[in-house]
Formats: C-alpha cells, sequence, structure tokens
C-alpha cells in the first residue's frame, strides 16, 4: 500500500479531509488486514470514512447498522421461507421424499444473505461497515468477534461457508455502551475528534467549491466556537456543511452582514429546543466576534 | 526498564509495553510483536508515524488514547508524566512494593474513623499496618445488622454487607438480553423453526413456534457521595457499590464529593488490592465538602448520554448535605429524570430518629425522587431490596 500522504491525497479526491492519525489508521488497517474500531462524539463523520475508503478502493460498501436486539437472522443470513413453502407445496404431486425436499430447500437458492455474509462473499474484498457496534447486544458482540477473528460463517443446513475475499471492516461507536475488551484488543483503534478550523474549513471548500472563502473561513471558526458552548448536541460536520449551504444560498459574504437572516440559519446547525433557545443573539454576537 | 538507548530496539519496546502494563493498559505480548513488526514496516525513524501507528495499535479505548501520548513522551523521552512505578526487579515485583503503600495511606483512614468522631482521621502505624480494623472486630460482633453503619468497621461485617449487595442485584438480576426468544405464547411466528418443525407435515404449518419479547434487563447506576459528612459510611457503602457492580450485568458506579468520578472500571478489578488502589488514587479529595448539583451536572453532560437508559435505575448514596445551590440541584435532577426509570435516594441520616430532611438540597429534591429510603443498616439496606426488586 502507499504512504499516509498518498491515503490523504486519494482520499481529498473524494471529498474526505482525513488528518495524519486518522489517515495512519486506515493505512495500517489495510495493511495489517485488522478492523478498525472509530469511536468519537456523533457527527464528526466515523461513517463518512467508511464511505470515503470504498471509494478510494473502488469496492463495494456494505452496511450493518447495529441495534438493540439485532441477532444472526438479521446480520448474517435467513431463509427465504416464502419461497420455501412455495417449493414445498409445488413438489406435493411429485412424489419425492422428505428428505429430498429438505435438500432442496436448504440450498443457496433459499438463501438470503444479510451483511455479514454478503461480505465475506464477495470476490473482490468490500468495505464492511459496522455502524454503531455499541447498540448491539453483548451476546450480539460475542458473536462479531468469532466472525471478525476466522472471517467464516457456519450455516447448520450448508455448512461452513469461508471468505473468498477479507473484506475491510470498520466499526464505529458513539460510546453509548463499554464495548467488550476483547474486542477492543481485535481491532486497532482511533478515536476521532471534530475537525480543527483549518481542516473544517478544507472540507467545507472541498464540498462546496462556490462558497466565498472569506465566509467559509468564517463558518469553520464559528462552528468550533459554537462547539465549546454547553450544549446539549454539538453541530457535526455534516451541520456545518448543511449551514454554509444555507449562508450561501441566503446570498451572506460574511457571517455578521445581515443578522435577521443569519440568526434564522441557525437552525441548519442547533437540532434541540433547549439549544436553540440557549443560542440567543446575544450568544450569537459574542461567538461571531470570535470569528469575524 | 529504562534500558540504555543503544539497547537493541526489541527490548525497548517491550519496556515501553510494560510501562503501558502498569499503567493500566490492556496489552500483552502478542501486542509486543504487532509493534515490533510496525515499526519494522514504517522504519524506527520515522519518530511521528511511528508514534502514531503505535497509538492506534495498542489503545483500545477513549481513555488510553488520551493519556497515551504523555506515556509515550514519559518512556521514550523521559520527560512528561512521571511513571508509575520505577524502579529494579520485575512488573510484579514493583507493582507488589507499590501497592500496599498507596492502599494504607488512603483506606485505613476511613476504616479507623470507624472508632468515633473523638479519634479523627490520624494515620498512625498501626492504620499503616491495618491493625486498626482487626482491634474492633472482638467488640462489635453482635447485633451487626442493626448496628448503624457509624459504628461498624469490621471486616466480617463488610463482607456480610458485599453479599447483601449481591442478594439485592440478584433479586432484580435479568440474565436475558435477546430481543426475542422462543416462546408459547408471543405475537411473532418464528418462521425458521416454524418451517422445520413442520417439514414432517409436509409443509402444512400445522405446529407453530413463537418468539416473545423478554423483559429487559435494568440498569443500575450508582453515585456514592464521598464527602467529609459522609465518612463514616463511605467504606462501607463503597463495599455495597462493588458488590452491585459485580454482580449486576449492567450497572455503573461513580464516586462524588467535589468532583464526580467513574469508578466502574476500577471497582470490576479481579485483583481487590489493585482495585482499592485505583479507587484511593481517583478519589484524592476523600472527605472534603460535596456540590451535588455541580456533580450532577457534570455527569448530565459527560456520562448521561452513555450511561442512562429508560430501563435506568438512578441510585444516590448520599445525607444530601450540598454546599451547592438546591436550584442546581433540582435542575439536574429535573434533567436527569427524564433519562431514567426511577430515581432512588438512599440516605444514611433517614434511619437516624427525630431526622427530617430539613436541608435546603434534600428538601428541594424530594418531590423529584421515587423512593426514599434510609441505608444506615445493613437491615435497612436489606429492607430496600422488596422496593427494588419490584422495579
Amino acid at each position: 500500500m502507499e504512504t499516509v500522504a498518498d491515503l490523504k491525497q486519494r482520499l481529498a479526491q473524494v471529498h474526505y479531509v482525513a488528518d495524519d492519525t486518522l489517515a495512519t489508521a486506515l493505512q495500517l488497517a489495510l495493511t495489517l488486514k485488522r478492523p478498525l474500531l472509530l469511536e468519537g462524539e456523533a457527527g464528526v463523520g466515523k461513517t463518512e470514512i467508511a464511505k470515503a475508503l470504498a471509494a478510494i478502493l473502488d469496492t463495494r460498501l456494505i452496511r450493518l447498522q447495529c441495534y438493540e436486539g439485532l441477532d444472526a437472522n438479521a446480520a448474517i443470513y435467513e431463509w427465504n421461507y416464502q419461497r420455501q413453502l412455495l417449493a414445498i407445496k409445488a413438489s406435493e404431486h411429485e412424489n419425492i421424499g422428505a428428505a429430498e425436499i429438505e435438500k432442496h430447500i436448504f440450498s443457496e437458492d433459499y438463501l438470503l444473505r444479510r451483511p455479514l455474509l454478503e461480505a465475506i462473499s464477495q470476490d473482490k474484498a468490500p468495505v464492511l461497515l459496522i455502524d454503531e457496534i455499541d447498540r448491539a447486544d453483548e451476546e450480539f458482540e460475542a458473536y462479531l468477534l468469532e466472525i471478525l477473528s476466522d472471517f467464516q460463517i457456519t450455516i447448520p443446513e450448508l455448512g461452513t461457508v469461508t471468505a473468498k475475499s477479507v473484506p475491510h471492516v470498520i466499526l464505529t461507536s458513539n460510546g453509548t455502551r463499554e464495548l467488550s475488551d476483547a474486542l477492543r484488543r481485535r481491532c486497532l483503534y482511533a478515536y476521532v475528534e471534530f475537525p480543527d478550523p483549518e481542516r473544517e474549513l478544507a472540507i467545507i471548500l472541498s464540498h462546496l467549491p462556490d462558497i466565498e472563502e472569506q465566509l467559509a473561513v468564517q463558518v469553520a471558526r464559528f462552528v468550533r466556537e459554537l462547539r465549546k458552548e454547553d450544549l446539549e448536541k454539538a453541530p457535526g460536520i455534516a451541520e456545518t456543511l448543511d449551514w454554509a449551504a444555507a449562508l450561501t444560498g441566503l446570498g451572506l459574504k460574511t457571517l455578521d452582514q445581515d443578522p435577521d437572516a443569519f440568526q434564522s440559519s441557525l437552525i441548519c446547525l442547533l437540532k434541540t429546543e433547549a439549544d436553540a433557545k440557549a443560542v440567543t443573539r446575544e450568544v450569537t454576537g459574542r461567538l461571531v466576534g470570535h470569528a469575524a | 526498564m529504562t534500558a540504555p538507548a543503544h539497547a537493541p530496539i526489541a527490548r525497548r519496546v517491550a519496556g515501553f509495553i510494560d510501562h503501558l502494563r502498569l499503567n493500566d493498559f490492556a496489552v500483552g505480548p502478542a501486542e509486543t510483536q504487532a509493534a515490533l513488526t510496525l515499526i519494522d514496516r514504517i522504519g524506527p525513524l520515522q519518530a511521528a508515524q511511528v508514534r502514531n501507528g503505535l497509538k492506534i495499535l495498542l489503545t483500545g479505548r477513549h481513555e488510553e488514547w488520551a493519556r497515551f501520548d504523555d506515556l509515550f513522551e514519559a518512556y521514550w523521552f523521559a520527560r512528561g508524566r512521571e511513571r508509575t512505578a520505577a524502579g529494579a526487579g520485575s512488573p510484579h515485583q514493583r507493582a507488589a512494593a507499590t501497592k500496599p503503600t498507596i492502599w494504607s495511606d488512603h483506606l485505613p483512614d476511613s476504616a479507623a474513623s470507624g472508632l468515633g468522631d473523638a479519634r479523627g482521621g490520624g494515620d498512625t502505624e498501626q492504620d499503616a499496618a491495618g491493625e486498626a480494623a482487626g482491634r474492633i472486630v472482638a467488640s462489635r460482633q453482635t447485633a451487626v445488622r442493626k448496628a448503624d453503619l457509624r459504628h461498624v468497621a469490621d471486616r466480617d461485617e463488610i463482607a456480610e454487607a458485599e453479599r447483601l449487595a449481591y442478594r439485592l442485584a440478584a433479586a432484580m438480576r435479568y440474565r436475558l438480553s435477546r430481543r426475542f426468544s422462543v416462546a408459547a405464547k408471543g405475537p411473532k411466528l418464528d418462521l425458521r423453526r416454524t418451517i422445520r418443525a413442520n417439514i414432517g407435515h409436509g409443509g402444512e404449518p400445522i405446529t407453530l413456534v413463537r418468539r416473545a419479547r423478554p423483559d429487559r434487563p435494568v440498569r443500575i447506576v450508582v453515585l456514592l457521595d464521598v464527602s467529609g459528612s459522609m465518612k463514616l459510611y463511605s467504606r462501607f457503602f463503597l463495599q455495597f457499590v462493588k458488590g452491585l457492580v459485580c454482580e449486576w450485568i449492567d450497572a455503573d458506579a461513580y464516586l462524588f464529593h467535589t468532583r464526580l468520578i467513574r469508578v466502574t472500571d476500577a471497582l470490576k478489578d479481579k485483583d481487590t488490592v489493585k482495585a482499592m488502589t485505583r479507587l484511593a488514587l481517583m478519589a484524592e479529595g476523600f472527605g472534603g465538602g460535596t456540590r451535588l448539583g455541580e456533580c450532577l451536572k457534570v455527569f448530565n453532560d459527560r456520562y448521561a448520554k452513555r450511561a442512562l437508559n429508560s430501563r435506568t435505575v438512578f441510585m444516590v448514596l448520599s445525607d444530601g448535605y450540598d454546599t451547592g445551590t438546591p436550584e442546581t440541584l433540582v435542575a439536574e435532577l429535573t434533567r436527569l429524570k427524564k433519562r431514567v426509570r426511577r430515581i432512588v435516594w438512599l440516605n444514611p441520616m433517614l434511619g437516624w430518629r427525630d431526622y427530617e430532611p430539613i436541608t435546603r438540597a434534600m428538601a428541594a429534591a424530594l418531590p423529584l425522587i421515587d423512593h426514599f429510603a434510609a441505608a444506615n443498616t445493613l437491615e435497612s439496606l436489606a429492607g430496600i431490596e422488596d422496593d427494588l426488586g419490584r422495579l
């Protein structure tokens, strides 16, 4: 694999602006072929990393969104019951033995691949994104651990399926539950922070090439100041981009140009009632002062 | 291990891994191997990259991520933070040599205070040798369960308290955490099992297999007051909380006085001495004043999102003497209440005769508390088992 600088360059081409640490983490995950666990607050762009990686490797992104109660049926495979029933019905008049029917209906034709099985069945190694692993139960985490170390899945009716290619695995966690040490040791780890203003500026310019540079600089600084405030939900990168687009749409060239329009545009950044109330004109005035 | 700079890199790296392990990183020989492979791959002269790479390889959680750079500098450049255990010998010898001192510095103090207010918390040599608790045993064998915990400092009684905590945990214990399990009655058909069960009937679904949603486990979050006014109870309660955390599948514990500290991981440490040492180090400022409202605010801001859900029983062990304003306390409790199922407040003073919750903080908080109970004797603590079991 190439150097960290090359990797950063290629990520930038797909509009992902990574810092050195993150690029190193990705590069190590690729060369050591180990899963990468990314933690950090919501909105710092953890999921985007997987998308960017899939884009630069020109491969499929297979995503498993975890939730409480996620089980093997939803994550690995499921039989297509409707078609199985139909097949049983259709064979009723053909005088076929039960064993024969069973063999037939538990074949690959009736197998529905869920993300994990799908990920190990690809010819070209895909990016497997296991999103918000902290939402899944401990049992599932244990199961996952087994799959991540062997990359094989046993289906009782069919036997063991071994990976055709080892997927590039990225796990994300918001830290709502403490993950097991076993899983953490299995993975490489990186904590993703909110970007510094320079990097956030680069992200804005990368996504919104038409934006006035002065405005983009102010946006990046303002958002940074806003994140320091005592908010229930700090604005993420996606919110910054929305907001920058909104400001451009309103025709603003600087933040202090039109206070009314500016204040109403904040709905792009503030996502709870308490936050919207807390960020008054006085507060924004102060923050704009810092940002200008 | 302070190997000279010209020592082979492998030894230095092994020493670094050892250094991390002493600082509670979960790293072992496999990581040493991986680290060497990594350095070899990047090239040892690419210092910044090697450091980034090792950080990614050797850390596993945010806390470790945040501490790594300090530890790295301390080891490789011999500056920054002091190393935990400098000195000769194997890691085990060093650990054994350091721990008991720290342990005795902090803990027998609270045990000794069990003797009564008059004695104060002097750090005498006897205390350091751990004899203080031993002397009290003889006189207080009887009426353990009814004795006010202010007067309890004996090992057996503390062990008894731990067992009670275990029973408390068992009463509410909950094992299943799967979304559905096979059940005779249930809202959902388990198609996979139904098909399997009916192959013998030629595919006619005669035997139906159903799935039901099991009760979800209760999550317990405990905040333990270790301020000065709780001093006589805090050692005991700490054991109680340890019991909860170790037995319960889903529990989280915090200590607070003027600051709030998360102690779940320290309590879970299987090595008791090590656990208590970690706790003692974390709880610096033990026995100071209380800032209940502000500590709750810290909890709400920093931990609430991860620690609480709709099945959480939030338990506060405190006498409610707060040096902050009641308004802060009420505001933070209101915020908290939105996220949890119940707030349980255990107050040792409540068991005292003639005690009324008249401190301003306590009076203000009272309407927000679902269950307010005494906890000054083992018996009163056992009494809450029923109430909690019914949640």
